[in-house]
């Protein structure tokens, strides 16, 4: 359409102007094609790029299998007793509206029992049973299957947890209450604290808040007492540099990274951490 | 079934054919039709003095938001009163039970995972079914909310062209379907649910029931185009829902269906349709049958049954229709 045509009347405007139209259009379409798909595809940035994890529910399938698996519809965050489950937002890239803990503010503690949000999980993102064909990462899996607390004295205390969302560690020893020699007495968190957790010795079925129970220890031992499974942490006794015999948590290979010692740690920040997706090594310290 | 695949072709972005005068096409029964009408001149001018004042009721339309706002609702109380009936969001619930699972989500999940569960698989079926019974695409006007929040800025882009504040632009239809390929392949090829990320329905629907996040500035934004540059862009050019539900409900008993009879060619429902090509069949001389269904592309909303003003457009259930 360069005008450059010698005879006008064999080209009538008309057509000119539909075709330069339809060009138009076309180009357009091309533009809203690449915007749409550029911006599709920063979504996935965030993931690839930060790989601050999040802490998935109990049995997520490995970061990008849960990624591809999540259908995004909050089933799981709606059957937690203690709403532990949040979504992710669109800054999350794919991860938006996938399910995540903050074990900080409201740790899984298990309280349901049989890992509701994996029952209710309709595509498999949250499993009891990983498809044959996803590999579990070396010291992901559990050694033997964890077994509540709460369940001991029941015919079947185990539950069908076979991989460990994360490990506790104790990442700020110095602030940890026990390694101090100190006690805790009161709310562990402070009266402004909302997260709610179940004390089987109240009403095994009913979490209440944790601001409602107050704890009177004269040696600081609430990540061990409330952690809710058997053999996954322990108080270890140790000399310090003056010389005083003091005590620290120890993780242990039973830890699933449910996150209850970190919500219920007193110290501020808390000493102890979940480290998401940490996997046991046998030869390392616990965690 | 030529019919079937033109529509079919028409939605997924092809011009639909005029059909030629003389080929034959275009059948005896209509043939008579346009005849009456053409000698019926003064009958039509009457007519269309007697309409000039009156303003659609939009029976429909009020039926239809209500519905929309009623599943959305029941997904919300579900969870905040603790009904437990349709629980989840629309990417994925569980009415009393039973596994529903959204078929586009469905199929970014399993191309992205390259693995399903059987209740991935009932909760996909059942919706399917479902939508093949309700018509395809009616997921878009009676369910979706973002279908609601648009229809009701479109309003607002309409009195603005209206105004000349604003140009219309259009883009080429064709685009959603290069969008939905694109969108597989991605899911594919990247392993995440690309789609997911930006779409306004699973956002909107989180949003309602868990509330409100950042992501509703996405949803902003989207409407924001929609209002100053391209009408309803995303429902008619980008999204792959659409299209899924669309080809879902190809073969739907329930439509919209078209009587050339009653038809004075006046054009209204086409300004107000989402999808006006499927209602080119309403042009003088494009009609064939006398009573035609219209494409799978139509979104069955309505709007068009409400605004025509000799009801030439209505909803039908094909096969039940015929023996009542």
């Amino acid at each position: 359409m360069s005008g450059s045509e010698p005879d006008p009347v064999s080209r009538p405007k008309v057509p000119v102007e539909k075709a330069r139209r339809a060009r138009r259009k076309f180009i357009r379409s091309a533009m809203l094609l690449a915007g749409v798909l550029g911006t599709s595809l920063l979504g996935v940035l965030p993931v690839l790029r930060a790989r601050v994890q999040r802490l998935r529910p109990p049995g997520a399938l490995d970061e990008d299998d849960f990624l591809a698996s999540c259908i995004k519809c909050g089933q799981c965050l709606q059957v937690c007793p203690v709403k532990a489950i949040r979504l992710g937002d669109i800054d999350e890239g794919a991860g938006i509206g996938a399910p995540y803990i903050v074990a900080r503010d409201q740790a899984c503690d298990f309280s349901c029992d049989v890992m509701q949000c994996i029952l209710a999980c309709p595509t498999g993102a949250l499993t009891k049973k990983k498809p044959n064909f996803l590999p579990t990462r070396e010291g992901a899996g559990m050694a033997r299957l964890p077994v509540l607390k709460a369940r001991v004295d029941m015919p079947e205390p185990a539950i069908d947890l076979k991989e460990r969302m994360g490990l506790a560690r104790l990442t700020r020893p110095e602030a940890c209450l026990a390694v101090q020699g100190k006690g805790f007495f009161g709310p562990a968190r402070g009266l402004a604290f909302k997260g709610r957790m179940r004390y089987t010795h109240l009403n095994r079925w009913k979490p209440i808040a944790v601001r409602d129970h107050p704890y009177e220890r004269e040696l600081c031992d609430l990540c061990v007492t409330e952690c809710p499974f058997k053999d996954a942490i322990e108080l270890e006794a140790f000399t310090d540099s003056g010389g005083n015999r003091r005590f620290r948590p120890v993780v242990l290979e039973q830890c699933v990274g449910c996150g209850v010692c970190e919500m219920i740690c007193p110290a501020e920040p808390a000493a102890i951490e979940i480290e998401t997706r940490a996997v046991w090594k046998t030869n390392g310290e616990g965690g | 079934m030529h019919r079937l695949v033109e529509n079919f072709l028409c939605m997924l972005g092809v011009e639909p054919k005029k059909p030629g005068r003389n080929s034959g096409q275009i059948s005896e029964e209509v043939r008579r039709i346009m005849e009456i009408k053409r000698e019926d001149k003064s009958r039509i001018k009457e007519h269309l003095h007697e309409q000039a004042r009156l303003k659609p009721r939009h029976i429909w339309r009020k039926r239809r938001w209500i519905v929309l706002a009623a599943v959305n609702l029941l997904f919300v109380f579900s969870f905040w009163l603790d009904i437990q009936l349709l629980e989840g969001a629309l990417t994925g619930s569980r009415f009393a039970g039973f596994h529903l699972i959204d078929l586009n989500a469905a199929l970014q999940v399993m191309l992205a995972h390259k693995h399903t569960i059987v209740n991935l698989i009932i909760g996909t079926l059942t919706v399917f079914l479902l939508w093949v019974m309700l018509g395809g695409r009616s997921f878009c006007s009676w369910v979706c909310p973002y279908h609601l929040v648009s229809e009701l800025t479109e309003k607002i882009h309409l009195t603005l062209v209206q105004r000349k504040i604003v140009t219309e632009h259009e883009f080429h239809r064709g685009t959603r379907t290069v969008f939905w390929l694109l969108f597989a392949v991605l899911a594919f090829v990247t392993g995440y649910t690309v789609f997911e990320t930006l779409s306004p329905v699973g956002i909107l629907s989180r949003a309602l029931i868990y509330g409100p996040g950042l992501s509703l500035a996405w949803v902003f934004l989207l409407l924001l185009f929609e209002v100053f540059w391209s009408r309803r862009a995303w429902c008619r050019y980008v999204c792959p829902i659409g299209l899924t539900y669309g080809v879902v409900g190809t073969i739907s008993p329930l439509r919209v269906s078209y009587h050339v009879e009653q038809c004075f060619h006046e054009g209204d429902c086409r300004k107000v349709c989402l999808v006006p090509h499927v209602l080119d069949v309403t042009i003088k001389g494009r009609a064939t049958e006398a009573q035609m269904g219209l494409g799978p592309d139509c979104t069955r909303c309505g709007l068009c049954v409400d605004v025509c003003p000799t009801g030439a457009l209505l909803y039908e259930v094909k096969g039940l229709s015929e023996l009542l």
